[in-house]
């Protein structure tokens, strides 16, 4: 294979595993600006994937190939409906956020298998997706010498779509006034009240979209990956997307750029077979990798991360 | 002067059974600025939260020009023109001075937050009020003072008429308070109107046209300043006489239990401690006066093994104890009643009496080879809260339900009891009532008494003045002056506390 | 006082199992099955006869373990989520010193394989801690890594050392140097019931004493609520976090142990971390990481989930109901303000009414 093939195959596999990533940790990063800690990111995924699943099982026939697209954004949806428990808990009934976060995670396994017996007559899995994400290769983009087969060929198109989240993210977050006030309250919800801001809503808010873009996260993983669901679709990606979240520092850009790591680091026992230099080294080797070099990363240039300051308190108003 | 912007007509404000306000009334009038006077709990900050939108009255009405109002939240409050400077600045430490002052009410251009539109706008204020402030630092970065002009800029930025300070001075050097009530002239000659709590008299003196007395829940008294003597207020404050002085025994100083040479200590990269020297004697309480972020706080850190010393020698009884651990140096004799008691002094959650033994329950009779004997450790509990008249329900009680006071008390007493050869209080009296005040000083003072050395750090001159029998001032880690609190003033101390040594000062 | 606090952490975790039981029964007659029948056999699968009790007893001895392993940890402040790689390591190491050392004999065997599970979940559980106790590495993200590490590396080994070619599976372990023993085997009607479970119960006791009555506990609890006041008391806070880490890994490693050589007698490649880590912490949550409390809570969510199985074995409801109705139980605990809301206002209109009664 020639070394463009071969940069082709590793950028665009990475793309696929990072894009559920960057959806997801970008997800906690709403969550945990407003103050909540999200560890159910998981099950938020889950839920994404399972209701994308059975949205594209049911309708592929009647909407063809914008299905998997729009499942991506049913399983956001639900991702929502689904966050409206954590936010409750924690925001109204002064849950501990962990408790809560753990809650989503055992819920969402049980109930989406058990939905999924019931829609497909017993079984614990739903059928294969017969049309997925796939690739896509950029019309006159992919025409550009070298950099256009790399990067714009037969390539991850929800990814791109997920980076361009993250800089939305950004700007939503830093530069509009929903976006400071949202972060206001996950660093001091006192003085955000004293100054008439709402905490409650918007901390509601940074756990809604949470919910979204991590449900999205979820469907994009059936929707290009796993291409059905069963209890093992979502294994440990949510976790692995708060990993990105506090590896970029609580950052749309660095939650983004943690999360495409990931990926890197999720494609390689696949991509490294095909790397000459790559392909004599054990495969274990490959998948042990990404989370050895997270931690030691981790040691070596974060230290402590530098949450925001409220992050995991519970605001309570007195009257 | 008779126009009233605001008048508080009957107002009760119960917790549960417990009435906080108790049938207070009170007027402001425009350009006026008024002083609330009482003591920690005597009910100030609930008035004013009333006023400010935080809390509602149980009983009671409240007019603003003349209209009776109620407010849901501070946004109303807001509306109104009522601006409130909490003794708790409510900043973001995160976000930029500018961020602070406009959040929640951010000037927006297509969607975005219009920083320009904003900087323009602060700035035309910050020259009309001669107000300094940095619109780009992190408010991490900034003093305590300059924090404080960013609150009063958040609430002229909200077009407010009628300020509230809640215990404005507490973390102020004495020019910054100069500086403070030059602010308040200003923002008073310009119409707005002005309610400043404190306990502090000196400032009332200075400051306020008028003052209103509060105790327990009540007004006692509403008089013009000009015409009583601080004593007179102090004493309505209390409804007693108070002590300002404690009773200095006869003792031998000869002995230097703290020799401190050549200290220096990092903080973040940066030199917090420059080549000091200090020594503390038997029978002699040194009283080390300074502005907060001076080098006191690394200082002691670095004398109680908490903090790393970089170079330098600390002496105990002749022994050194320089980067020794933390145990060390407490089993060498030192006790500790830290500035932060929530956060380093106890354990909230734990009991009395586990607090009370956390700092011996590993030697015996507490610790039986790896067992905890509770049935001592309560007794232990037990005695001291009798002896330190520790108001409490039970020694098995979470000392986080205490009061500040008691809860200092907690602190005390397990730093007395342990028998120190050295005793260090970093601001042991910080937030708690009068009579725990007094109470703290005149155990401290016994410790003197009985021939220990104490080193004491206030952020309160009085406090220093009338506990020590020296006082040497910190100013950017360094020690730049040492005074005779018997022939020392406020002033003159204030002076050296903003770096001038003696020589300049004079 | 004080004896109002303690009905009120007893009445809370029973409200909040029985209003778990009734999002379970909610659901299931939204979709048309019938609770009462279901949970009439999930009673009798988790109870009806010496072999189910047995099933479930021995079900509950890695969730009592996991659990006080999380709860340990918890207590020293250290959110750790660690325990499905702690527990696999605790499994691996156990079943290949069985196997390595199959000459020595049965009970050394045994004791050699519990303290070989033990220190391996130590050693996993102890990384996490030195990280956090010495660069401040956060441990959610550091044990999370550890799972899936300890995961890959696991099947790595089975397949490269233990597995004949072509299997996924380890060789079974010696008779001699398993759990389940013909006299268990016999006693409880051919379950898989192994001495593991009284080992288990001992480490409950054991955790509690620590907890309440030792030096080192008290450090622990010390550090978990207020580090800096620790610091400052003199204790050794890195130390401390330390200790707390290991003893957490211990118990999630015994878990493994256990489970290895008493439960499955040798270990398979999988596909994912093993779920009892996880349902540790819920074990851990229901009691309010109160180790004699999670005795029950151990014994109902191992019911839970061995009687779950015969829902789905007696009738076309799903099993999976029983995660459901688990997940609401630890959503309603963590939710108990509303409940001591409802609790309060309870006691103010009993309050308000009794006066009424005295007044007329």
């Amino acid at each position: 294979m020639s070394l463009e093939t071969i940069l082709m195959t590793v950028f665009s596999s990475t793309l696929i595993y990072a894009a559920p990533l960057i959806f997801t940790a970008l997800g906690g990063t709403f969550s945990e600006r407003s103050g909540i800690v999200n560890v159910g990111l998981e099950g938020m995924m889950i839920v994404g994937a399972f209701s994308s699943t059975v949205f594209t099982l049911s309708f592929s026939n009647a909407l063809g190939t914008a299905t998997p697209w729009l499942s991506i954004l049913v399983g956001g949806f639900f991702g929502f409906l689904f966050s409206i428990l954590h936010a409750v808990a924690t925001v109204n009934f002064r849950a501990d956020h962990i408790i809560s976060g753990t809650v989503l995670n055992l819920l969402a396994p049980g109930l989406c298998v058990f939905l999924t017996r019931i829609i497909y007559n017993g079984k614990g899995q739903t059928p294969i997706i017969e049309q997925g994400l796939g690739t896509y290769t950029f019309p006159g983009l992919s025409k550009i010498p070298v950099l256009g087969k790399i990067l714009f060929t037969r390539t991850s198109l929800v990814a791109y779509f997920a980076i361009l989240i993250a800089i939305v993210s950004w700007y939503f977050l830093y530069r509009t006034n929903v976006g400071l006030r949202l972060r206001s309250v996950g660093e001091n919800p006192v003085a955000a009240d004293t100054l008439g801001i709402n905490v409650y809503k918007y901390r509601y808010l940074g756990v809604l979209i949470s919910g979204f873009l991590g449900g999205m996260g979820g469907a994009v993983m059936a929707q290009s990956i796993t291409m059905n669901f069963s209890s093992n679709t979502i294994s440990g990606q949510g976790f692995m997307a708060l990993a990105a979240m506090i590896f970029g520092k609580w950052h749309p850009i660095g939650a983004m750029g943690a999360a495409l790591f990931f990926g890197l680091a999720q494609s390689l026992p696949i991509t490294g077979a095909y790397i000459p230099l790559l392909s004599h080294v054990n495969s274990v080797w490959f998948q042990v990798a990404p989370y050895v070099i997270t931690i030691i990363v981790l040691v070596i240039f974060l230290g402590k991360a530098v949450a925001p300051a409220a992050d995991g308190t519970n605001y309570i108003k007195n009257k | 002067m008779s126009t009233s912007v605001v008048e508080m007509r009957h107002i009760t404000k119960k917790f549960g059974n417990f009435k906080a306000n108790d049938d207070i009334s009170l007027t402001l009038h425009k350009g006026e600025i008024l002083a609330l006077l009482g003591e920690n709990g005597a009910g100030k900050s609930t008035l004013m939260g009333m006023l400010s939108g935080l809390l509602k009255p149980t009983e009671g009405q409240i007019l603003v020009e003349g209209k009776e109002v109620e407010m849901e939240s501070p946004r109303d409050a807001k509306k109104l023109g009522i601006g409130m400077v909490h003794q708790h600045f409510m900043l973001i430490p995160a976000f930029t001075v500018l961020e602070n002052i406009i959040l929640g009410e951010e000037p927006l251009k297509g969607g975005r937050i219009d920083y320009k539109k904003a900087s323009q706008e602060i700035e035309r204020l910050a020259e009309k009020y001669q107000l300094d402030i940095d619109l780009k630092a992190k408010v991490a970065d900034i003093t305590v003072g300059m924090q404080q002009r960013v609150e009063i800029m958040k609430a002229l930025y909200r077009k407010a008429n009628i300020f509230i300070f809640d215990e404005p001075t507490a973390a102020l050097t004495p020019q910054e308070i100069d500086q403070l009530m030059k602010i308040f002239r200003a923002l008073a000659d310009e119409g707005k109107s002005i309610i400043f709590i404190t306990h502090k008299l000196k400032e009332i003196k200075e400051a306020a046209d008028r003052c209103i007395v509060i105790r327990a829940g009540r007004v006692i008294d509403d008089v013009m300043v000009a015409d009583v003597a601080e004593e007179k207020m102090a004493e309505m404050m209390v409804g007693r006489k108070i002590r300002t002085t404690v009773d200095k025994a006869e003792v031998d100083q000869s002995k230097a239990v703290l020799e401190v040479k050549g200290l220096n200590v990092e903080k973040h990269g940066l030199q917090a401690v420059k080549n000091l020297d200090l020594t503390v004697h038997t029978g002699e309480i040194v009283g080390v006066a300074g502005v907060d972020g001076n080098g006191q706080s690394e200082l002691i850190d670095a004398l109680t093994g908490m903090r790393k010393i970089k170079s330098g020698s600390v002496k105990i009884n002749g022994k050194e104890y320089a980067n020794h651990p933390v145990r060390e140096i407490t089993e060498a004799g030192v006790g500790y009643i830290p500035e932060d008691r929530q956060v380093v002094g106890l354990v909230l959650p734990m009991t009395i009496s586990e607090n009370l033994a956390l700092k011996n329950y590993y030697r015996k009779p507490f610790n039986n080879h790896g067992i905890l004997e509770y049935a001592d450790i309560n007794q232990n509990g037990k005695d001291l809260i009798e002896k330190f008249d520790i108001r409490s329900q039970s020694e098995k009680e979470a000392v986080g339900s205490l009061s500040g006071g008691n809860q200092q008390k907690v602190i005390v007493a397990r730093e007395i009891a342990s028998k120190p050869d050295l005793l260090i209080a970093a601001n042991p009296t910080r937030g708690v009532d009068v009579g725990a005040i007094e109470y703290i000083h005149e155990k401290i003072n016994d410790e003197r008494n009985d021939g220990r050395a104490v080193l004491l750090v206030s952020f309160e001159l009085d406090e220093i003045l009338k506990l020590s029998d020296r006082v040497v001032v910190m100013h950017a880690g360094e020690i730049v002056g040492e005074i005779d609190p018997k022939n020392t003033s406020a002033e003159e101390l204030g002076l050296m506390m903003a770096g001038k040594k003696i020589a300049d000062a004079e | 006082m004080l004896k109002g606090k303690n009905k009120n952490a007893l009445i809370i975790p029973l409200l909040a199992v029985l209003s778990g039981f009734i999002v379970g029964a909610v659901l299931m007659l939204v979709f048309g099955y019938n609770p009462i029948q279901n949970y009439v056999n999930l009673f009798a699968g988790a109870f009806g006869d010496v072999y189910s009790v047995s099933e479930t007893l021995r079900n509950m001895t890695p969730l009592l373990l996991t659990g006080l392993g999380f709860a340990v940890s918890s207590k020293a402040g250290f959110f750790n989520i660690g325990g499905p790689g702690q527990y696999l390591m605790g499994w691996f190491s156990a079943v290949v010193f069985a196997l390595h050392f199959h000459a020595l004999p049965g009970i050394v065997l045994i004791i050699g394989s519990i303290l070989c599970g033990a220190l391996c979940g130590a050693i996993w559980s102890g990384i996490a801690g030195v990280l956090r106790a010495f660069f401040g590495t956060s441990e959610v993200i550091s044990t999370i890594m550890l799972n899936y590490i300890a995961l890959y590396y696991v099947n790595y080994a089975i397949k490269t050392w233990l597995a004949p070619k072509g299997s996924d599976s380890s060789p079974n372990i010696p008779k001699k140097a398993s759990l389940c023993t013909d006299f268990l085997q016999n006693l409880t009607h051919g379950s898989t019931f192994h001495w593991g479970f009284f080992l288990a119960i001992l480490c409950a006791f054991a955790v509690w004493f620590y907890f309440n009555k030792t030096c080192s506990g008290f450090e622990v609890r010390s550090v978990g609520m207020n580090p800096s006041a620790s610091r400052y008391a003199g204790m050794n806070v890195k130390k401390t976090i330390i200790v707390a880490m290991i003893i957490s890994g211990i118990l999630a490693g015994m878990a493994g142990a256990l489970d290895g050589i008493g439960n499955y007698q040798n270990i398979s490649v999988s596909n994912s971390t093993p779920s009892v880590g996880f349902d540790g912490m819920a074990v851990a949550l229901l009691a309010g990481e109160n180790p004699i409390g999670m005795l029950f809570s151990a014994l109902l969510f191992s019911a839970l989930q061995i009687g779950g199985l015969s829902i789905s074995v007696l009738s076309t409801t799903p099993s999976e109901i029983v995660n459901v109705v688990m997940a609401s139980i630890i959503f309603f605990v963590g939710i108990k303000y509303a409940f001591e809301m409802l609790i309060i206002k309870g006691v103010i209109k009993k309050g308000a009414k009794a006066k009424e009664a005295g007044n007329q």
